[in-house]
């Protein structure tokens, strides 16, 4: 057993003020769930390519007398595999779990966690709700990642219990690789700005889609001087993303209900960074083109816009689309599929950027010593689309 | 349209902790297996091996603390009588226990009452263009 790499605990998460308190057979249902997850990704999933490549393709092109075209035509043939069966059943399970445990948790203590999060913004006009802001149709018909309630919903008056849940839960289906905040994602981007742009210094940015605002924190936090608007149309989650950033002693964040379809209450050409993690596959084709250009609108010259996606689907093999459309289907991600098919650059230059000008790069979440120790290193198992790996793309307005 | 302001009036107090936490996402639930039956009793199966792992590491918990303080024999575990208050405690563990090894069958029944649709059914309708 010796060259088994070992995982961190859920306890090794930061505890901000929000975190919903875990007990000891809370914290090893949590690990018994992360270790499932990391079995599932580097022990079984390598299965399925062997199941491809020996039988169903060869099945398949035997009957049809030529090569699967579309990742459609792959799924059909390796959904009535048997292993391929096995596997679905038991990744669809364990997110089942895992949101039970995370939900059971959260739940026993709900009424105290609403009850912090209240007294933590108590008399703080960073926190601005809008009851008239709906829940747009991307996300009122499916709950998002089998997460029941989805971003939304509210159990009784001052609930935080979904966005307390999710913020619980990112540990489990990323086996910590996300780091001891769930922030990897904004730490990239921020990492990448300081890196790649040590002269850009965006003065006014803006989040799309925050949820619990695990990734505008870092961004707050990498440009103290510049006031972070994070918006999102869930009022547990954004109730809960101000007390947690506030907890964490982050106060250049306004959190605002807002749909990024519109946003009549910012002028044009007011935000000198616009981003987003992981929030345009929870999108529609109605709501995307939309929203893109309200960002087009609002961005400054020579601003920059950059969202941290999974990587499109063009110029992958069928199988590995296949693979990487699962979530499209079994996971309750319907628009993850159409997508990561869009030609980007077209979306962009359809809301009145230069597409041309669209550049892509892989951006890797940083390991955090903190959870993992020193010496860790992320080479466990390709998980088509769980680890954090993203694509991140991005284009600057008007820059010559 | 659903407005997210679904004030309830209810109270922390007022909320069904075993059913909420188990409670189905929204979206027809896909299965895998060719029997459908065999995939719920695999569900039940992962959620007993779960909990099992977690036992596991409470007798480990438990046994490390124990020996640490040089406190007790197996001889004393076997010659303990639960008091009432310990039995009303287990009972109330073994219940939420059952929810969540059961959690499938739950979601089974709300799935008759409910009308979710599919992840085709909402692809088209959410690729549709103005």
């Amino acid at each position: 057993m010796s060259n088994v790499k070992t995982l961190p605990s859920w306890r090794a998460l930061t505890q901000h003020g929000v975190m919903a308190q875990a007990n000891h057979d809370e914290v090893a249902r949590l690990n018994v769930l992360t270790h499932l997850n990391l079995h599932l990704s580097s022990r079984v999933i390598p299965g399925l390519r062997q199941v491809y490549e020996k039988h169903v393709h060869p099945a398949f092109v035997k009957d049809h007398g030529r090569e699967p075209e579309t990742r459609h035509e792959v799924r059909k043939v390796m959904m009535e595999d048997g292993y391929c069966q096995l596997w679905s059943a038991l990744r669809r399970n364990t997110m089942e779990m895992r949101h039970q445990t995370g939900r059971a948790m959260v739940l026993r203590q709900a009424g105290v966690l609403s009850n912090k999060v209240e007294q933590l913004n108590k008399g703080c006009d960073t926190l601005q709700l809008d009851p008239k802001i709906e829940v747009p149709a991307n996300i009122n018909q499916v709950d998002i990642h089998c997460q029941p309630g989805c971003y939304y919903q509210e159990y009784f008056d001052q609930d935080v219990t979904v966005a307390a849940s999710y913020d619980v839960g990112l540990f489990v289906t990323t086996a910590g690789l996300l780091g001891a905040l769930s922030d990897g994602g904004g730490q990239a981007i921020a990492n990448w700005l300081k890196t790649e742009h040590p002269n850009f210094k965006p003065k006014r940015i803006l989040d799309l889609g925050c949820t619990v605002g695990h990734n505008a924190v870092p961004l707050a936090q990498a440009f103290p001087d510049a006031e972070v608007i994070a918006i999102d149309v869930a009022t547990p989650c954004l109730r809960y993303a101000h007390a947690r950033a506030k907890s964490l002693g982050v106060d250049n964040i306004r959190f605002v209900q807002a749909n990024a379809e519109s946003l009549p209450q910012y002028a044009d050409e007011s935000f000198d960074l616009i981003t987003s993690a992981m929030f345009w596959h929870e999108a529609s084709h109605q709501m995307l083109p939309k929203a893109l250009k309200t960002v087009q609108r609002l961005l400054k010259p020579e601003g920059l816009t950059i969202h941290l996606e999974q990587p499109q689907y063009h110029g992958k093999s069928v199988f590995e689309q296949f693979m990487r459309d699962w979530d499209t289907y079994y996971n309750n991600e319907p628009y993850w599929g159409p997508m990561h098919d869009l030609d980007l650059a077209e979306q962009l230059d359809k809301a009145g950027f230069d597409g041309s000008a669209m550049f892509e790069i892989g951006v890797v979440a940083k390991v955090d010593e903190k959870i993992f120790g020193k010496s860790a290193a992320g080479d466990s198992g390709e998980d088509y689309g769980r680890a954090p790996v993203w694509n991140a793309f991005g284009i600057w307005k008007n820059k010559q | 349209m659903t407005s997210t302001n679904t004030s309830t009036h209810k109270t922390s107090a007022d909320i069904d902790i075993l059913d909420l936490a188990g409670t189905k996402a929204k979206g027809q639930r896909p299965y895998f297996l060719a029997d459908k039956q065999v995939e719920q009793v695999l569900s039940i199966a992962m959620a007993v091996a779960t909990e099992l792992a977690v036992t596991r590491e409470r007798l480990a918990s438990l046994e490390a603390v124990l020996t640490e303080k040089g406190i007790i024999s197996a001889d004393a575990i076997e010659q303990f009588a639960p008091s009432a208050k310990h039995t009303a405690a287990r009972s109330l563990d073994t219940q939420e226990y059952l929810a969540r090894i059961l959690r499938i069958v739950q979601q089974d029944k709300e799935e008759i009452s409910q009308d979710d649709k599919s992840m085709e059914q909402l692809q088209r309708e959410l690729t549709q263009t103005d």
